[in-house]
Parts: C-alpha cells; sequence; structure tokens
C-alpha cells in the first residue's frame, strides 16, 4: 500500500462516519438529480444530444493537431498571445513571468479546475502575489485553505453556520444563517477585488478552433468580472478543450448546463476571442491563452484510455457515484475526485502512486450512463486496475496467489488444506484483531466467508452414490 | 507561430500517429434541432416559450407594445427603485429609451470611470437577440456598450424590438456568424437570467456578482 492508498482508506473511513457531511451532500445531490432530470426531460432526444456531444467531442480529438493550429492562429491573429506549457511547473512559470514582467501587483481569478490541477494559487502566493478566488464557493474554500470538494460545487460539504462563523472570521461580517446575506459579505468584499485587481485568470470550458475564442460557463457573474476589469487577462485551458465550430456551442452549452447543475442553460456563457478591440470601451488590453499539455498527449498516443480526454468537466458522475456519495471529495486527496477523477488522476500522475483510487469502485455503471460524452468510464477504472496490477504488483498478493497455485495443482495438498482451513476457521476470531494481519482490511468490516467441513467433491460423490441406489 | 506551439503541435502530431486515432473519422452529426429542446411555432407561440422561460430563471420580462410603451414601464420602475443615475450606451434603442428619462446618465462609449458605473442604480443595453429555447439575451462589446455594462450595476435592463427574438441556439449562432463573422467583437455573451448562486446550502440567491435583476422589455 502506497502513502496516498493508506491516505485514501483512512479519510475514507472518516468521511463515510461523517454524518453531517454525509446529510449536506445527500440534500445536495438530490436537488441536482430532480433539476437535472426535469432539464433532460425537456430535450427532445437526451439521448441523441449525448450521441451529438461525443461525435463532436470526438472528431476534435481525432483532429486536434489542425485544431490546435486554427486555434492558435486564430488568437494570434487578433492580437492574444498563447503559451503551449509542456507540462505543470512551465505553465507556473509563464504566469509568474507574466505577472512579473508586467507589474502586477493583485490577481483576481475565476473558478477553474485545470487552475487546481497546476497548483497555480499556492506557486502564486510562494511569489508575493495575493490571489483571489472570486466564486463564492471557491472563495469560502480559499478562506479555509481547502481544495474543491466537487468539481462544480466546491463548497458543497459546508453548512450556512460554518461559512458565516468563517465570513465573521475572516471578514469580521456579523453572524447570520441567511444565505443572502452571507452571499452579499462575499460580493461586497469582492467587488472592491475585482476594481483593484491588475490580472484575472479563468479556465475555459471551451476553447473554439473555427473563431479562436474561449468559452466560460458560470452562474455568479465573477468570471465576467474577471474578464472584463482587470488590464490583463489569462486563461489557462486543457489542450482537450478544443472543439470545431463555434455553432458546436449550440449543443455544448445546453448539454454541460444540464449534466453540471440541472439547470436548461447556465447564466453566463461567454466567449473571449482576444483583448479589447479598437471601438470597444473597456476590456483587458492582453489576453493571454496557457495551452496546458501536462500528461494529455501521453493520454492522446494511448487508444485504450484516450476517450477519456473526451470529459467536459460537468462533475456528473460524482453524484452518482455510490463511492463518492459515501466518501465524498475530500478522501480522494486529489484535483480530480469521483469516477472521473479515478480515471484521471493515475492516468495524469502516475498509475502507481494512484492506482489506487481505480479500485474505489463498484463498477455499477451509474457514471458511464450519465456521462454527457459517453465516456465509459467503468471500462477506462477496470483498464487502470489491470495495468495497475501489471506497473506494480503487490507483493503480498503474488505471494498468495504463487501459493495457491502451487497448492491448487496438487490434489492431495489442496484437499489438506481445504480441511485444515475448515479447522482453522474457528481459531480466527483469536488471531483476526491482531495488526499485522493482512486479511484484517477486509473482515473489520465484512464477515468472514465460511470453509465447510465437506468439500465440495465429497458432497458431489454422496449425492451421486444416493442417486444411484 | 511560437516555439512552444511548434513543441506541442509535434507532441500532438506523435500522439494521434501512435494510437492510430487521428484524420477525420467522425463527421459532423445530425442537426442539433433533432435532440435539442423544442422551440417552434409562430411569433405568439415563440413570445408565450421566451416569457414561460425568462419566469422560470427569475427575470421580468414585459411585453410593452411599443417603444413608448417600454419607456412609459422605464420611468414606471424608475420611479418605483427610485433609480438615480442610470448606465447605458450610444448608438441603439438603449440610448433613446435612456435619453427618455432624463436621469444622470453614464455612458461607457469611449470609455468610463469604474467606480461611476459601480454606483449607477441600473443598466440599460441593447441586445443581439432573445432565445426563446432558453430564456435569456444575447449581447456582446460592440452591441452592448462593452463589457462590464451588463454585469456591473445591479439592475440590467434589456431593451428588444420583436424581431429580435429566434427560437433557439442554432439560430442565435446563425445570427452571430452571418451578423459579425469573422470580424467577431472581442466579447460576447449569452445571459440567461439574473446573477446566481447556489454555493451556501444550494439556497438560491440572486445577485452573486452580476445584476440581482435582470428586466427584459420587449416591444
Amino acid at each position: 500500500m502506497t502513502l496516498n492508498s493508506r491516505e485514501f482508506s483512512a479519510a475514507s473511513g472518516r468521511a463515510a462516519s461523517d454524518s453531517k457531511q454525509q446529510g449536506l451532500l445527500a440534500y445536495a445531490i438530490g436537488n441536482y438529480t430532480v433539476k437535472r432530470d426535469a432539464s433532460r426531460a425537456k430535450f427532445r432526444d437526451w439521448e441523441g444530444a449525448r450521441k451529438a456531444a461525443e461525435d463532436v467531442k470526438r472528431e476534435a480529438l481525432e483532429n486536434l493537431d489542425g485544431l490546435l493550429a486554427k486555434f492558435i492562429g486564430k488568437v494570434e491573429g487578433r492580437g492574444g498571445k498563447v503559451f503551449c506549457a509542456r507540462d505543470a511547473a512551465e505553465a507556473r512559470d509563464y504566469i509568474i513571468g507574466l505577472a512579473e514582467e508586467k507589474g502586477v501587483r493583485s490577481i483576481v481569478k475565476s473558478k477553474s479546475m485545470t487552475t487546481e490541477e497546476i497548483g497555480l494559487n499556492h506557486a502564486l502566493e510562494g511569489r508575493g502575489f495575493g490571489v483571489v478566488e472570486s466564486d463564492l464557493g471557491e472563495f469560502i474554500i480559499q478562506l479555509r485553505g481547502e481544495t474543491p470538494y466537487h468539481i462544480v460545487f466546491p463548497a458543497v460539504h459546508l453548512s450556512r453556520q460554518q461559512v458565516s462563523a468563517l465570513f465573521h472570521e475572516r471578514l469580521g461580517s456579523p453572524e447570520t444563517e441567511n444565505p443572502g446575506e452571507l452571499t452579499g459579505v462575499a460580493r461586497a468584499h469582492l467587488r472592491k477585488v475585482f476594481c483593484s485587481a491588475d490580472m484575472g485568470i479563468t479556465g475555459a470550458n471551451f476553447a473554439v478552433a473555427e473563431t479562436g475564442m474561449i468559452s466560460v460557463t458560470e452562474n455568479e457573474g465573477n468570471a465576467r468580472l474577471t474578464m472584463s476589469l482587470p488590464r490583463i487577462h489569462v486563461a489557462v485551458v486543457g489542450i482537450e478543450k478544443i472543439i470545431p465550430r463555434l455553432s458546436d456551442l449550440a449543443l455544448l452549452l445546453p448539454v454541460l448546463a444540464t449534466n453540471g447543475t440541472g439547470q436548461g442553460m447556465s447564466c453566463y456563457n461567454s466567449f473571449v476571442g482576444g483583448p479589447r478591440r479598437g471601438g470597444e470601451c473597456d476590456g483587458p488590453a492582453e489576453f493571454h491563452v496557457v495551452l496546458l499539455d501536462n500528461g494529455r498527449t501521453r493520454i492522446l498516443a494511448d487508444p485504450d484510455k484516450s476517450e477519456v480526454l473526451r470529459c467536459i468537466r460537468c462533475g456528473g458522475c460524482l453524484g452518482v457515484c455510490p463511492v463518492f456519495r459515501t466518501v465524498g471529495g475530500h478522501a480522494y486527496g486529489t484535483v480530480y475526485p469521483g469516477p472521473i477523477g479515478a480515471v484521471l488522476t493515475p492516468l495524469l500522475r502516475g498509475i502507481c502512486e494512484w492506482g489506487h483510487l481505480s479500485f474505489a469502485s463498484s463498477l455499477c455503471e451509474a457514471c458511464t450512463e450519465t456521462c454527457p460524452v459517453r465516456i465509459e468510464i467503468h471500462r477506462l477504472i477496470l483498464k487502470n486496475r489491470r495495468d495497475y496490477n501489471r506497473a506494480c504488483p503487490s507483493s503480498v498478493q503474488r505471494l498468495a496467489f504463487r501459493a495457491f497455485a502451487f497448492v491448487a495443482r496438487r490434489p492431495a495438498l489442496f484437499r489438506l488444506a481445504g480441511k485444515a482451513a475448515s479447522l482453522g476457521q474457528h481459531f480466527y476470531p483469536l488471531v483476526g484483531w491482531l495488526p499485522f494481519n493482512p486479511l484484517r482490511r477486509w473482515t473489520d468490516t465484512r464477515a468472514m466467508p465460511r470453509v465447510s467441513f465437506t468439500p465440495f467433491r465429497d458432497w458431489w460423490k454422496r449425492r451421486r452414490a444416493g442417486r444411484a441406489e | 507561430m511560437n516555439p512552444s506551439a511548434e513543441a506541442l503541435l509535434a507532441r500532438v502530431r506523435a500522439a494521434l500517429e501512435a494510437s492510430g486515432n487521428g484524420g477525420q473519422k467522425t463527421a459532423r452529426k445530425a442537426d442539433f434541432r433533432a435532440v435539442l429542446p423544442p422551440a417552434r411555432g409562430g411569433e405568439a407561440e415563440l413570445t408565450a416559450l421566451f416569457a414561460q422561460n425568462a419566469s422560470e430563471l427569475n427575470a421580468e420580462y414585459r411585453a410593452c407594445g411599443s417603444f413608448d410603451g417600454a419607456v412609459a414601464f422605464l420611468k414606471e420602475l424608475a420611479a418605483r427603485e427610485g433609480w438615480k443615475r442610470l448606465a447605458a450606451h450610444r448608438g441603439g434603442l438603449a440610448e433613446k429609451a435612456a435619453g427618455a428619462l432624463g436621469l444622470a446618465a453614464t455612458w461607457t462609449d469611449g470609455g468610463y470611470d469604474l467606480a461611476e458605473l459601480e454606483r449607477c442604480d441600473v443598466s440599460i443595453t441593447d441586445c443581439d437577440a432573445l432565445v426563446a429555447q432558453t430564456g435569456g439575451a444575447l449581447v456582446n462589446a460592440r452591441s452592448a456598450g462593452g463589457r462590464a455594462l451588463s454585469v456591473l450595476p445591479h439592475h440590467h435592463v434589456v431593451v428588444a424590438p420583436r424581431e429580435r427574438l429566434l427560437p433557439d441556439l442554432p439560430a442565435a449562432f446563425e445570427l452571430l456568424e452571418k451578423k459579425y463573422g469573422p470580424d467577431y467583437p472581442s466579447f460576447i455573451s449569452f445571459i440567461t437570467g439574473p446573477s446566481r448562486t447556489a454555493d451556501i446550502e444550494q439556497t438560491l440567491v440572486l445577485g452573486a456578482h452580476g445584476p440581482r435583476k435582470l428586466t427584459i422589455l420587449m416591444f
């Protein structure tokens, strides 16, 4: 067991017995499910929409080289800058270098999982830049020094009382249990941040090759302010966000909203195609796109797994997953939790270090069923398990299987072992609790399977003999 | 092309070659209209659909009959909400409507003072289209007075003549392409209801960072 794996087990155990967190999560997921189903029902053909969305993303990945070249050319043609980062460090260094070169003092961000992936806030703060998250949920967890709990609902694990106490302590606002008032406190605080920030950092939900635009989906208006007020706008975009045409968004925007939050359409879907143009009255003077590889071309090269790059980060597979619903988002210890995280994290960050996440699945296929771009998530989880066992087999497991093979090939020994187990099992309770018992992780929470005193072979022989009489 | 882009494209090409997945294989499929929520019918049906969707989003929709009707309703709103200062842009219906109110005004064209815009009680803008399928409005930096005007003040009013009403999102994207392509404005946004959040215990709160109120006046 790796350290990550041990931490995951321990955190899962804690989260599974935290009834308050479970209650908040269950309530949120229940709400989401009702809204999502109502939105899906409004489609003429939701299954057809999934198929069409899959095709758009499939086409994009098949032609990714040409589409990326087109996107880059279009952005540069309108005065934007594009930097293609091989890994997280290159992306961070570019943004830090830019901020230093332009004399940036304060930075405002809107929600972006890709910037979480590259650990941008931490790096910027380490170089002395003030970075403020402006999405309400992200703002709350930033104040708490946490990471997002859910891809779409980052603060879903917190109660209004916790938020109130946090704002009271950190912002000096009066305690209140009214979410409207709490939102007002954050709004007033963040308005000042928006109006004075020099640099705005966003992610992107899609990047349109045809027109060289990023598309940003949100509900609060914070991303719009982030892209409007500071003099520099930086968008950090995974290369898999590319789509061929602007008009593809006519499908993808409602599909993302439906599966992401259960809305028919998110409140603001904004497209940015460069810095402020001649004749426009506001907007940043500089527009930078950081296109992030960070392991994505490695996944693209693997025909067995490249379909995961279709993911549009709607977070829909989290809420339907029995494991996520039980252990929550923080137990995973990763940026991307839930089923998609169980696929993506080992691929992006190493199968041996993170492959254990692929075992945190009941393989019920609810994730595959809900995925709006029809990624066969459960199959990818199985493939990760296979690769994990190949790449870093557990020595205990290997020893156990070798011993089993040795015994199973020798009928007399097999028979003897069966007898021994049927007698020995009565002594298991005496030793089962010992800390070094390798079976303990299973038997602590489950009944030990019973070994019958009469082996199947004897039972079968006797049964046949009885019939013959 | 810059060297970082060359390096990325080389890696992508190598990956596509290695996987055997490169090259056009998946063609663009069916008309999205066959799968999206239905938005068909004549003007009356589409107007009703727009009104229903807008109200579900907590936006205020008014069919005003005529431009003068829209101005009359704006005056009523101004009195009811005690507007002291408005923000708007020139060169469209918003200018005419805002001008008729006789209030102190901030015009965003040609630059503006951010603190002053923030203090405005309301912003009034044009739009490119209203979308019946979603109950929202399509704006851009050129047609609606820049990027911040429609998101910074507490209340956003959109004025739109009846012919701006489009059935669905595919029609809205066709319009964008026809009207602007390939010389698009630097900023385009679909506004679907007033700013909202449900980040605290899933309780819907309007006016998270953008306008608490969105009023759409059609005439």
